[in-house]
């Protein structure tokens, strides 16, 4: 058949990443170990499907973290950007000097020359953008201050891949003094070729026109094709846009990967931006697997088998130079407790760009062939590195951390005589706080958010760091005779964790518990907790009373409507709760959860048939006597 | 033995003086039920089946509230409106408390002498009640003379036991019919009838 071999290599692709990701998230391992994983197997050290086109294939799937920054710039508006200026360029910008200065010194002190140093410096400075990126929308760690600086310290590194590139033929000149003639430079292309005020120039020409084409032009296309109706044009519009920009960027040397986070930033106004964003999104994903598959595959294990020890440590070293910096860094700019770790365990990886960078690096030859192998190698490797460094993160770093802050904070809880304990002071928990604040109670705030805990003490709450799983800082709290125990955190399994221990330990105690949805608060009903909020359901069923209102119900009509609905479905409830006793004791997997949720909530409300309409103030049968008796006479 | 069913409406229980006692004395009462209306539905949305169940289920019902503007607070007007419903309780087929007994029970800042022609209020408690009387009859149930507090800003605590205990007495008489019928009909209070 035709093309046959490039089927028969997208089937092993998609195989390897269907079978490989779902099982990596059972393990509870971010998708990217799962593709890398995928990658090392079907490559040529294992079962070798795939071959040395691997690397062809991971040229072409680095636009998946072109699109990526794309999407990103789709999400990130304007005005927040400007706000990061002081971390994109103080911590960004000291980052990459302080990393290569280091990593620079170190090679140096391997014995490699001053410039092949500086060279590996600056390479192995970037980390990995679609890996950390991957990482933090995974776990929705992209809007916590770690993750913004990260982001930050990304956006920065991504700058600077063009000056690398232009600096590297520079290097390459110094390994033969004097050699730096015109073929030379004639190698480096676009930007870099020019002299310096002209590179700067074509910079700022080339936003100037990303940002004239986003702002001013692109709306009336977009408009035009949407106006046809087809989706699949509006798509290749949105592909188009991006590859357009991408390939712009690539002519005049700088970073597709920049220009297209340009793009995403200007069309984030845009009334299509969730249109693209949707539109995008498949591809982005798709693409980055391939990416990590294939960089799985094109991990060089001669080289590693050749000095599996030398190699190992070369990682760690790595790791450990960037991890240092990091963490340092993350102190100098006072991110939140506990946060800094979190930080540098996200970035000490090498970057996919350095897989650029190497291989440019040996074209203009400031590199032999062996110290690139070598390097990609070692980069590759930090990758594969890096999920494992999350998971030691939240498995052993962060509880050690949790617990040794405790330690300091605890000692400041008031012994209250009978505590009012409340787990959680985010949205849900701050309503409740409140409440109870405004009515004179005093209670124990206990929250494991430490960005909240310095906003809320500033305005005079009592607040103390802790996580609540840990039975110590609940007896710290003085859970023993507590009058209540408010169960507000967002942290759904550990709000179960916590009821069951309390429970088991302290029946006495009345717990009022926060669910997720109706699952999560049958697991309360069934540990005997009686008070379970659903954090959604009060806030959707006030919006449905307002929607009323706005059909034409009057406004206490629609109130009632909201009230008979309310206590309707507290009987759906029980009914769904009896129900799910009987034959739902196995896991139910989260995605399907809602669906499944939805179709048994209308079918318990099909039977559970209370819902009649409103008979209260009803004459209508009053008006029928009354007649009746009219005629009568 | 009758059964009874105290429907007690008072929207801020913690600040009544009178009340709580008078409950606290007939809530634990054998054959007594307490509902407690704005414990029960704080939010006005009475559940009406409910309660028509519990009406069903009893033999005596008691309107125990404070005098609000010569009237009931808000919920137990709410609960006669929705509960007692045309077709249900009154009406050519609303027969359902056909038989049953009203006693209203209510606490009063004015003493005795307000409420006369002479007096600040002008006109008697019984006039006020007319009301509450008439629903009685309509839903075809005998309405009893009111067990009345008088005074109820100004009264001493020994004086509110007496209420208290007096309360209990009309409960317990009227749980095993043990109330003179006579004396009963000529009774201005069901206060008077108890020795």
């Amino acid at each position: 058949m035709y093309n046959q071999d490039f089927f028969f290599q997208a089937l092993i692709y998609l195989l390897a990443a269907v079978v490989s990701v779902p099982l990596a998230k059972k393990l509870g391992l971010v998708s990217v170990l799962g593709y890398l994983a995928a990658g090392i197997i079907i490559g040529p050290f294992v079962l070798g499907l795939v071959g040395r086109e691997a690397t062809d294939v991971m040229h072409f799937a680095e636009f998946g973290v072109v699109l990526m920054l794309f999407v990103i710039g789709l999400e990130l508006e304007p005005a927040l950007l400007w706000k990061m200026r002081k971390s994109i360029f103080g911590l960004g910008g000291l980052q990459v000097l302080l990393t290569s200065v280091v990593i620079g010194a170190v090679a140096l002190a391997f014995g490699f020359r001053l410039n092949r140093a500086v060279g590996i410096g600056l390479i192995l400075a970037l980390s990995s953008t679609a890996i950390v990126l991957q990482t933090l929308t995974e776990k929705g760690l992209i809007r916590n201050t770690a993750g913004k600086s990260a982001f930050a310290v990304l956006l920065f590194q991504d700058i600077m891949v063009v000056p690398i590139l232009a600096i590297i033929p520079v290097l390459a000149a110094f390994n033969a003094p004097g050699n730096l003639d015109n073929t030379q430079l004639d190698k480096l292309t676009g930007v870099a070729a020019l002299p310096g005020w002209a590179q700067l120039l074509v910079i700022i020409a080339a936003i100037a026109g990303i940002i004239f084409l986003g702002r001013f032009v692109s709306k009336h296309i977009f408009r035009f094709i949407a106006e046809t109706n087809l989706h699949e044009v509006f798509t290749a519009m949105a592909l188009l846009l991006v590859i357009g920009i991408a390939l712009a960027m690539d002519a005049i040397g700088l970073s597709p990967a920049l220009g297209t986070f340009i793009a995403g930033v200007v069309l984030a106004d845009s009334e299509y931006r969730h249109e693209l964003e949707a539109t995008i999104d498949p591809f982005k994903g798709l693409l980055l697997g391939l990416f990590f598959i294939s960089v799985g595959a094109s991990i060089n294990f001669m080289l590693f088998i050749e000095d599996p020890l030398r190699i190992i440590g070369y990682v760690l070293l790595l790791v450990l130079l960037k991890f240092l910096v990091l963490l340092a860094l993350g102190r100098f700019f006072r991110l939140k407790k506990g946060y800094e770790f979190l930080f540098a365990f996200l970035l000490a990886q090498s970057s996919e760009f350095a897989f650029v960078l190497i291989s440019f690096s040996r074209q203009s030859q400031l590199f032999e062939e062996k110290t690139g192998g070598l390097l990609l190698l070692v980069v590759t490797l930090s990758m594969a590195l890096s999920p494992l460094l999350l998971l030691f993160n939240d498995k052993a770093v962060s509880p050690i951390l949790a617990r040794w802050q405790n330690k300091i904070e605890f000692d400041e809880v008031e012994a209250q005589e009978k505590p009012i304990i409340l787990a959680g002071f985010g949205r849900f928990g701050l309503v409740v706080g409140r409440l109870l604040l405004a009515n004179g109670f005093k209670i124990t705030i206990i929250d494991s958010n430490p960005s909240n805990i310095e906003v809320l003490r500033k305005f005079g709450f009592k607040l103390y760091y802790g996580d609540v799983t840990r039975p110590q800082v609940l007896e710290n709290a003085g859970i023993a005779n507590a009058r209540l125990l408010i169960l507000s955190m967002a942290e759904y399994e550990n709000a179960l964790e916590v009821a069951r221990y309390v429970r088991k330990k302290y029946p006495e105690v009345e717990i009022l518990a926060r669910a997720k949805d109706i699952f999560h608060a049958f697991e309360f009903v069934k540990l005997n907790v009686k008070t379970v909020q659903r954090e959604m359901f009060n806030s959707g069923l006030e919006m449905g009373t307002k929607a009323l209102e706005y059909l034409g119900f009057s406004r206490y009509e629609a109130y009632r409507s909201a009230r008979m609905f309310k206590h309707h479905e507290e009987e759906v409830f029980m009914e769904l709760y009896e129900h799910w006793l009987e034959d739902h004791s196995q896991f139910v997997q989260e995605t399907r959860r809602f669906s499944e949720q939805l179709s048994e909530t209308l079918e318990a409300e099909k039977k559970v048939s209370i819902y009649e309409t409103d008979c209260a103030w009803d004459v209508e049968s009053i008006r029928e006597e009354a007649a009746a008796t009219l005629k009568s006479k | 033995m009758n059964r009874i069913l105290v429907e007690f409406a008072h929207p801020a229980i913690q600040k009544s003086r009178i009340n709580r006692r008078l409950i606290q004395a007939v809530k634990e009462l054998e054959n007594v039920t307490l509902n407690d209306l704005y414990e029960k539905y704080p939010d006005f949305f009475i559940d009406v089946k409910k309660e028509q169940q519990l009406l069903l289920e009893h033999d005596i019902i008691v309107w125990h509230h404070p005098f609000y503007w010569y009237s009931a607070p808000a919920l137990l007007k709410e609960w006669m409106d929705l509960v007692l419903v045309h077709g249900w309780a009154y009406g050519e087929h609303g027969r359902m408390l056909e038989g049953k007994t009203v006693l209203s029970v209510i606490s009063t800042g004015g003493r005795l002498e307000v409420y006369s022609k002479e007096g600040r209020n002008r006109f008697s408690i019984q006039e006020f009640l007319v009301p509450f009387k008439q629903s009685a009859n309509l839903c075809r149930m005998e309405y009893l003379p009111p067990f009345v507090v008088h005074g109820a800003h100004t009264i001493s605590d020994n004086e509110i036991s007496e209420y208290a205990e007096n309360y209990k007495k009309a409960l317990t008489m009227l749980r095993s019919d043990a109330v003179d019928r006579d004396r009963l009909m000529k009774a201005a209070y069901f206060n008077d009838l108890i020795e």
